[in-house]
């Protein structure tokens, strides 16, 4: 293997861990459910795309990297739409944001 | 490399430990099924890891696009059970 790709592999890899190891610690530290949505639908993304990316630099051109590829448009598309939809969910049955107070207008 | 996918493979079992604690405490049921989700998102990574691991990438790829699919479509039905009006 080339060391070149090597280098490129680890640091996707150790770029997505972190990513994903701040997406937790906001999930247990934040203190609202719309900003802990934040937390796991932005940065867990990001960081599950990253060590895939760094997963298919590391495979190379094989069948198992397109698979791969698959994932990670998979990814995401899919994450931000499930969390959207939990939050619209607890949107319409009056779960109250922090600072305001109160539930937005437009819904419910 | 083998060693440095099982490093990762490590660090990311103490990551997908952390949301458990909000499954566990969290006030509302909202906040236990984003916990939930999070621990299935970093679990596909977790069982791409595992497949190089075992030096069995083709089978455990496939594992994991039936996972991801399957995760998908719980938190869909679960955000969908919860959004009736009262």
């Amino acid at each position: 293997m080339a060391t070149a790709q090597m280098i490129a592999c680890v640091t996707l890899v150790i770029l997505g861990m972190g990513f994903m190891l701040v997406g937790s610690i906001g999930i247990l530290r934040l203190p609202d459910f719309f900003s802990r949505t934040h937390a796991t639908s932005k940065s867990d993304t990001l960081g599950v795309m990253l060590v895939i990316a760094g997963l298919i630099v590391f495979e190379g051109f094989t069948q198992s990297s397109l698979k791969l590829v698959f994932i990670e448009i998979f990814i995401a598309l899919s994450n931000p739409v499930g969390t959207h939809a939990l939050g619209r969910a607890a949107l319409k049955s009056r779960v109250k944001p922090l600072l305001t107070g109160r539930v937005p207008r437009g819904e419910s | 490399m083998t060693q440095f996918f099982l490093y990762s493979a490590v660090a990311l079992t103490v990551i997908i430990a952390v949301p458990l604690i909000r499954v566990v405490k969290g006030p509302t049921v909202y906040d236990r099924v984003v916990g939930a989700n999070t621990i299935a998102t970093k679990t596909i990574v977790l069982i791409c890891l595992i497949g190089y691991l075992f030096d069995r990438v083709d089978m455990f790829i496939d594992i994991t696009l039936a996972y991801a699919v399957l995760g998908f479509i719980g938190s869909l039905a679960i955000a969908k059970l919860l959004s009736r009006e009262d």
